[in-house]
């Protein structure tokens, strides 16, 4: 396809590949933001390509892993309702909640419609109005908008069985909490493009400054991301700490603006909690009081969830790049994808995942 | 799930509610949301993103980016020969 083989070319790989090994000098440990370059990586094996000297740690970019417990049993309490329709994106539907899954409640006679964009949820929606549907809208900045816009559609087709039941969670408080912990071993960010189609990138020009570490906005292709690694290591050596953009085809510094005022108009910051790894502050956005009609929080009641996390697993810790997948004693055995203790083994984004699906065990 | 492809618009309808259109995958195509990307046109490639076009693509930075590694090849080819040489 079109602007994706180009960015696959085995020929410039190379290329990049032997600039990387001809400037890395020192060990640096870089962590790519978004699982969908986690997943990029191990299916590549750029991992393995790429010097001894640099690690790659997996950072928490993964919508469904890091949406909390909590979210995850209303959504179970919600879809177990009679005459409920839930919706919501494939990935959401195996994420353990405190003692079930989405799917466990379809197999005992909930309705869960898997949808592909959240403007899918309102047609479920039209042709049902008879019941009350409610779309699960989990994302990144980059989900923001077009989870919006099924508000926005709701709204102007005066449907009035149609609700959102938000986690919406931000980048850049998350890199600072990374940062700012005494366990951080990131000294290098690879930034998610596609957060940053969105946003642009001037938030984290503060986040470079106040660290000194240098972020580059990177891609998903494997050329995309060995050029992310090389401006990076680049720029390490150097002793620079800068922001730069290795994904200018998509990216641009102030990002995209029409659907930055789409999130401004419907949306309103929050602190969030991140599952396994605890309360954030103003690290996400909730719907702006004049559409609380859409809120699925508010149209079910659905208090005194009591909430139960796995005892062994360490999602948390691999979310936060402190710690890899085949260091938890689970990986594996008790927690494989049909079975999973956390929601990092089950999401197409999870570091987990990659790590089982491309049989990546740490060498002793 | 922040997974987004490029594709080619093929059609664009403004409705009522929002700039929507039909973008073409390599052969798949799919209903999309054009309501952030005012300046797409037909031909035009997006960024898609759960139905949802988060950009329009540059396809002279994407030729730019493609042309700068294609020289960089050359330099590092030029360094390799040069160290063989010394060698």
């Amino acid at each position: 396809m079109k602007y994706l083989d180009e960015f696959r070319n085995a020929d410039l790989v190379k290329i990049v590949l032997e600039k990387i090994h001809r400037t890395v000098k020192h060990p640096w440990v870089l962590m790519e933001i978004c699982g969908g370059q986690t997943h990029s990586i191990m299916q590549n094996g750029i991992d393995q390509l790429l010097p001894s000297e640099i690690e790659l740690v997996h950072g928490p970019g993964c919508p469904v892993c890091v949406t909390s417990l909590e979210l995850v049993d209303k959504a179970l309490a919600i879809a177990s309702m009679p005459n409920v329709i839930m919706t919501s994106f494939g990935d959401m539907l195996r994420v353990p909640g405190s003692n079930r899954d989405l799917f466990s409640v379809r197999a005992s006679g909930g309705q869960v419609k898997i949808v592909y964009s959240p403007l899918d949820a309102v047609k479920v929606a039209q042709a049902n109005p008879d019941k009350e549907v409610v779309f699960f809208a989990v994302g990144f900045e980059t989900t923001a908008p077009a989870n919006i816009m099924s508000v926005v559609q709701a709204q102007a087709l005066g449907l009035k069985n149609f609700s959102v039941l938000v986690s919406q969670v931000t980048v850049p408080p998350a890199m600072h909490a990374i940062l700012g912990s005494p366990e951080n071993r990131v000294q290098g960010f690879l930034a998610a493009g596609h957060v940053c189609a969105v946003m642009g990138y001037h938030e984290y020009l503060p986040i470079a400054e106040k660290y000194r570490i240098p972020i580059v906005v990177t891609g998903f292709e494997p050329l995309d991301i060995l050029k992310g690694i090389l401006m990076t290591v680049e720029q390490l050596e150097a002793g620079k700490f800068e922001v730069e953009n290795a994904y200018g085809r998509v990216v641009s510094k102030e990002g995209n603006i029409p659907a930055q005022a789409l999130i401004k108009k419907v949306y309103e910051d929050c602190d969030r909690n991140w599952r396994g790894i605890g309360m954030i502050p103003m690290s996400g956005w909730r719907l702006r009081p004049e559409y609380a009609e859409f809120d699925a929080e508010k149209r079910f009641s659905v208090e005194n969830i009591k909430t139960k996390e796995s005892d062994i697993c360490i999602a948390g810790q691999v979310l936060q790049g402190m710690k890899k997948p085949p260091q938890c004693p689970a990986f594996g055995t008790l927690c494989t994808p049909e079975n999973p203790l956390g929601a990092t083994m089950v999401s197409s984004e999870g570091a987990c995942a990659a790590y089982y699906r491309y049989a990546r065990v740490e060498k002793e | 799930m922040c997974l987004a492809v490029p594709g080619k618009i093929t059609e664009i309808t403004q409705t009522p509610i929002a700039k929507m259109g039909k973008v073409d995958f390599g052969g798949v195509t799919r209903e999309v949301c054009l309501e952030a990307v005012p300046e797409a046109e037909i031909g035009s490639y997006v960024i898609v993103h759960a139905g949802f076009a988060l950009n329009t693509l540059s396809e002279r930075e994407a030729e730019e980016t493609l042309e700068a590694l294609r020289e960089l090849g050359e330099i590092e080819g030029e360094l390799l020969m040069d160290e063989s040489s010394q060698g």
